[in-house]
């Protein structure tokens, strides 16, 4: 089989197991899952297939594998939809494939396959655990079956179907169908426990926040295609023809030029999709989604997708760049990045909730990876979207594996007040679930970037080398973000894992079952071994050992780099691409990097390795009044409802709809209404009666009914008057005659 | 001589409704029978007008041509093209769907059938009439049933105000466009009502600056425009389930359609002269509509101005005079009358188990009728635009040629009004979220648990007929929009190619 065509056959798969279980097997769900990873599992070889097919070709950037079809006639021209594997493509559908098996393979156990049916589960809220009696006759709670176990793997899989549309595309059009896939199913997914108020809230906020980023990118690629005739990726990003000509054409909106508008209407897509400033609302609450979901969707791959795109789109974003300064809407991006990663990572020292914490550094990882586009690097951001994707995965799947192990023991004592997410109920896990344990060390220490080891290290390394180069500003502002980091990561293992067990609860808590914790060593494998085929050559002592192994030095960079080639004609585009070039060696950002992540480390630990039951957090004191600001997100939400819900309820309920439609239009038709009535009346009233009726009709008829009256004297019956009368008249009408006949004459 | 098809067409339902007078009153189920045999004989003849139609040789096709009053130049002329055969099938699939979801009627529906058809027969008619008179001749006999539909089969509460302010805004509306005609008929000099005799009259640019308005706005009222949509809502909410579907799905089209056919193709100087504030009345009618639609409380009426806003897309890629923008308004037309149809039957069907539209007293409702909740989130993705949904093929090209639209006097570029326009996706989002999971999710409230029931088998045929179009079209365009661009293509033409 050729390679194109088992591109095309990737995203269908999932797809085909969606069809299936809604519409045949949803009623058993072995057959369910079965068929659900089964399709994974065939991605997931295709996958593989062409990853490594697309690592033996050379100068793959220059000659990727393409495919496309005529879909939508606009014009004259035709919109192609088409796949293509690019270098930065295919590194994409790799990490996409693994974190989506191992997803599917998680939720297996995740949703209790196997236990038995709760006693009072109910489709749309979580399981609530059965009651068993073992063979001495003891009843015990144990954790029961999803009761929408089938409908689980369909949604997965229709995900999965639009995620790998997504990233096999080679067009913007198509890579927003997979977008809006993903979106809806993310809207479905967050409300899957839709039974539960919050699910229910958190789905409309996550589709509504998401919805915003989307029409602006609709926008963005309804301007694209009026200006270049085209969405295919070949033909505007790599033209530099069109990208010289829209760099120069002012759009008339803000002084931006046609490429920096376009650009910005796209990352608007990517602010929202990405959760970035100041869409980044939607996120956290996404939480309410079973854990599986939160990792794939909120982690690994849906908000991913967002910097994938803008990585897409960077030689736009990047065009009119002159002398290597950057553009516009470089700027934006680099601020929003920058912005975002600082705001996400102070809140997310302050929650206490095991997946919210987790939820804001997302964001904020995302947001080096936004900064990193914005100052150029974009090799940078891929690497660190890659990466991130592998150790975030884990940690989710990790922390869904304690919650798990938690709500085993809220079973086991019968306290369901206990919340088994709350971290400060936790402690001393790492006894009771050691592969949790030295999984989610793992990843949280990816995460934090624990040098050398760790991919998280090499990659954020690389983002920040970046910054100190370009734009020093934002490397201070990464690197506090970095430091912040590396504690709040440190404050959820220690309170986690380590120290005792705060509560009865704790004492209790089960390591899961296989089908949880082998995705999770997967995950945990990728989240070292992955930082090291990007190790720049010009680091000390380890630069050099891939290539005495015989490897390329630093294949990631060369790999990726070749996605966008430098252009020969190059010029302003040229010099931006040039950015994006590897860094010599410098001290400083390396020194920083070592820094604030062993520091950061250092200091989680000590504050809370030893947290008492009842204890408060130890960063309430110092932070004061800064904390519960912090604690609530900064009032985002309670801002968001007083700056755009109510306002916009006010205007379409007060102004629009009871004002302007009701009584303005409505108004002026009821006083034409109305006036029709008055002139009406006033024609009956003061013209139709008293002339009319009166003066014309009532008057003749008086006249002529006086008449009647008057004529009606000779009318006696008498036979001999008659005669009389018509003797008369004849002899005087004889004598008129005879005059006027005769005499007259 | 050819089959005359499309007189076929027109007159059949008429008849059938003629027909179906002679039934006596109270055999219903044969009446039933009859319409509905009517109505799947008006849809396979529109389907076969559709895939009859030659995409390749454009044009007009099936053209039929009688004098009828040779003296005054008024002739019996029809034929289609790439925009008004779609209508033509959506006029078809309506008219089928309607008969479909009307079978509970239990009161006179011997004359409702009758009436309906007799709607219909003026609604094809109009997409049909290539002569000026025609066409108002059809465009009155498809406004005057209305007006007895709602009144007598309306819902009781606002039945009567509705009816005489829909009527009236209709009348009200052709009569300007009358106007308008007949200045076209006098001043040409060529004796005829004749369009396609019309469309080379050779007008003035000062006259057809001075006419345009008159016929533009006088039809588009009827396509619910701003500041002139007001009867549309109240009239939706007032009509039987039917035709609410008939009244959005297809008449607001007619309205659309016909300020298309009159205005911009027989008067294009006028049409580019006043083209940028049209655009901005139509940008009010996008955002205007969906705000109100989303705080409605009232179901019905949140569909009806839903309709207000997704009308003033269409309006707006027609004004836009491009390519691109009237491709997406050919095919918005298309994609909305289904869409809406469907909307508005859904809306039928929790009414009749739930006797209130109240949204907020509503709830749960997937679980007693699935099928109908999916059809509600089909057309729901259609509206908010979703890729591989119907409405993204219609909405895409028309922000795209949005941009393309040419600098006027007004607007240096439209990227504002696009960026406001966009908006109002989000607010369509917001109110089709809220009714997805305020009537269909959540729990059902306690007087309604065991009260209410699933659908028939009918009605789920004529919910799954009429998602599998949006679709169709969604996944596969092919079907339909080389056909629309034809149509465009004759209208460009007309307009010098702007």
């Amino acid at each position: 089989m050729a390679t194109e065509t088992l591109i095309w056959l990737i995203p269908l798969p999932p797809l085909l197991a969606f069809f299936l279980i809604v519409l045949v097997t949803n009623r058993s769900k072995a057959l369910s899952h079965t068929i659900g990873v089964g399709a994974a599992l065939l991605s997931w070889l295709g996958s593989m297939v062409v990853f490594f097919q697309a690592l033996r070709v050379e100068h793959l950037g220059e000659h990727p594998f393409l495919s496309s079809i005529n879909w939508l006639q606009t014009g004259d021209t035709w919109l192609r939809i088409g796949v293509q594997i690019d270098p930065l493509s295919a590194v994409t559908l790799f990490f996409v494939a693994w974190t989506i098996f191992m997803i599917f393979i998680y939720s297996v156990g995740y949703h209790n396959y196997g236990q038995p049916k709760g006693d009072h589960d109910r489709k749309g809220l979580p399981p609530h655990g059965a009651t068993v009696t073992d063979v001495h006759g003891h009843s015990h709670t144990v954790l029961s079956v999803e009761p929408m176990y089938s409908r689980f793997f369909a949604f997965l899989g229709l995900f999965a179907f639009g995620m790998y549309t997504l990233v096999v595309s080679d067009n913007l059009l198509t890579l927003f169908v997979g977008w809006e896939i993903m979106g809806l199913c993310s809207y479905l997914l967050i409300g899957f426990w839709y039974g539960k108020p919050s699910a229910r809230a958190a789905m409309i906020k996550a589709f509504m926040t998401t919805r915003v980023g989307d029409v602006f990118m609709l926008l963005g690629l309804a301007y694209l295609y009026s200006a270049t005739g085209t969405l295919n990726y070949r033909e505007i990003f790599y033209n530099p023809t069109v990208l010289n000509e829209l760099a120069h054409s002012a759009s008339g909106v803000l002084g931006l030029s046609a490429a920096g508008l376009i650009s910005i209407l796209l990352f608007i897509g990517a602010v929202g999709k990405s959760a970035q400033w100041p869409l980044h609302v939607w996120l956290p609450d996404a939480m309410e989604g079973p854990t599986p979901v939160s990792a794939m969707i909120h982690a690994a791959t849906m908000v991913s997708a967002g910097v994938y795109m803008v990585v897409r789109i960077f030689p736009l974003l990047s065009a009119g760049a002159e002398g290597g300064h950057a553009t516009t809407a470089m700027t934006v991006v680099a601020f929003i990045g920058a912005f975002t990663a600082l705001f996400a990572a102070t809140i997310a020292v302050a929650q206490n909730d095991v997946k919210r914490v987790l939820a804001y550094s997302t964001i904020s990882q995302l947001g080096f990876m936004i900064a990193a586009l914005g100052i150029g690097a974009y090799v940078a951001a891929a690497f660190h979207l890659v990466t991130h994707a592998f150790f975030k995965a884990l940690l989710f799947l990790g922390s869904g594996s304690v919650i798990h192990g938690m709500e085993h023991g809220v079973l086991h004592t019968g306290n369901h007040k206990v919340d088994p997410q709350d971290m400060f109920n936790m402690g001393g896990l790492r006894k009771k679930m050691p592969i949790t344990f030295w999984t989610f060390l793992i990843g949280g220490f990816a995460l934090s970037g624990f040098p050398l080891v760790t991919a998280g290290f090499w990659s954020k390394d690389e983002i920040l080398t970046d910054a100190w180069k370009h734009a020093p500003v934002v490397f201070v502002v990464l690197a506090l973000a970095a430091l912040l980091t590396a504690f709040y990561t440190m404050r959820q293992i220690s309170l986690t894992f380590l120290g005792e067990p705060r509560t009865k609860e704790a004492e209790h808590a089960h390591e899961t079952p296989w089908t949880m914790t082998l995705p999770l060593s997967i995950l945990a494998f990728f989240s070292i071994t992955f930082g090291w085929v990007g190790i720049p050559e010009y680091f000390p002592i380890l630069g050099g050992i891939p290539k005495a192994l015989g490897f390329t030095p630093n294949w990631f960079h060369e790999f990726v780099h070749g996605t966008l080639p430098l252009l020969p004609e190059g010029g302003a585009h040229g010099a931006m691409l040039a950015l994006a070039e590897a860094a010599n060696f410098d001290p400083i950002p390396l020194i920083t990097s070592l820094v604030v992540a062993l520091g950061g480390l250092a200091l989680g630990y000590i504050v809370y390795k030893n947290i008492r039951p009842e204890q408060a957090d130890p960063l309430v004191k110092p932070l004061g009044p800064l904390y519960p600001v912090l604690k609530n997100k900064y009032y985002f939400d309670e801002l968001y409802d007083f700056l755009f819900v109510r306002p916009a309820y006010w205007v379409a309920e007060t102004f629009t709809s009871k004002w302007m439609d009701r009584v303005v239009i409505d108004g002026i038709l009821h006083f034409f209404a109305h006036l029709t009535g008055v002139i009406g009346n006033a024609f009956r009233d003061y013209f139709d009666k008293p002339i009319i009726n009166e003066l014309l009709g009532d008057r003749v008829a008086d006249v002529v009914q006086k008449i009647g009256h008057w004529a009606r004297e000779i009318q006696t019956g008498r036979v001999q008057q008659y005669m009389i009368v018509a003797l008369v008249s004849i002899a005087a009408f004889g004598a008129l005659f005879y005059y006027l006949l005769v005499l007259a004459r | 001589m050819q089959f005359p098809i499309l007189s076929f067409i027109v007159f059949m339902p008429a008849v059938a409704g003629m027909l179906l007078l002679l039934i006596p009153a109270d055999r219903k189920t044969e009446i039933r029978m009859a319409a509905l045999a009517a109505g799947a004989f008006a849809l396979i003849l529109s389907i076969w007008v559709y895939f009859s139609y030659d995409v390749a040789a454009a044009g007009y096709q099936f053209i039929e041509r009688y004098d009828w009053l040779p003296a005054l130049g008024i002739s019996y002329h029809v034929g289609v093209d790439g925009l008004s055969t779609p209508l033509v099938l959506l006029t078809g699939v309506v008219m089928f769907t309607g008969v479909l979801i009307s079978w509970g009627i239990d009161d006179r529906p011997r004359e409702f059938f009758a009436f309906l058809f007799i709607l219909a027969t003026g609604v094809f008619g109009v997409f049909v009439a290539l002569d000026l008179f025609m066409l108002f001749f059809f465009y009155e006999i498809a406004v005057f049933p209305m007006y007895l539909l709602i009144a007598i089969w309306g819902w009781k509460v606002t039945r009567e105000y509705a009816a005489m302010k829909l009527t009236l805004y209709l009348f009200i509306g052709s009569v300007v466009a009358l106007v308008g005609a007949l200045a076209m008929y006098f001043t040409s000099g060529l004796g005829t009502f004749d369009m396609l005799a019309l469309e080379n009259a050779g007008f003035s640019p000062e006259f057809q600056r001075l006419w345009f308005p008159f016929v533009f706005f006088g039809f588009a009222v009827l396509g619910g425009i701003f500041p002139f949509h007001n009867w549309s809502p109240d009239g939706h909410v007032a009509a039987p389930t039917a035709v609410s579907m008939f009244h959005a799905g297809v008449l607001m089209k007619l309205g659309a359609f016909a300020a298309l056919r009159v205005g911009i193709m027989l008067l294009p100087e006028g049409a580019k002269f006043h083209m940028p504030w049209i655009i901005l009345l139509t940008l009010v009618n996008v955002v205007y509509g969906a705000f109100i639609a989303s705080v409605q409380s009232d179901f019905k009426y949140v569909i009806g101005f839903s309709s207000v806003s997704h009308m003033g897309l269409v309006s707006m890629g027609f004004a836009t005079l491009n390519k691109e923008g009237m491709l997406g308004a050919g095919i918005q037309m298309f994609s909305h009358g289904v869409m809406t149809a469907l909307f508005f039957a859904v809306v039928g069907m929790v009414y009749d188990q739930a006797h209130t539209r109240e949204i907020p007293k509503l709830g749960g409702f997937r679980k007693v009728m699935p099928l109908v909740a999916l059809a509600f989130i089909v057309g729901g993705l259609v509206s908010m635009g979703m890729p591989g949904f119907s409405g993204f093929i219609a909405e895409f090209p028309i922000f795209v040629g949005l941009w393309n639209a040419v600098p006027s006097h007004l607007f240096a570029n439209y990227a504002w009004i696009a960026i406001l326009a966009v908006l109002s996706i989000v607010i369509t989002a917001s109110y089709i979220i809220r009714i997805i999971s305020k009537v269909f999710f959540g729990e059902i409230p306690e007087e309604f648990a065991g009260h209410v029931h699933d659908v028939n088998v009918l009605d789920k045929v004529a919910l799954v007929f009429l998602s599998a179009i949006l679709i169709i079209i969604g996944v596969y365009p092919d079907i339909m929009v080389p056909m629309v661009e034809q149509g465009v293509n004759n209208v460009l033409r007309l307009l010098g190619g702007a």
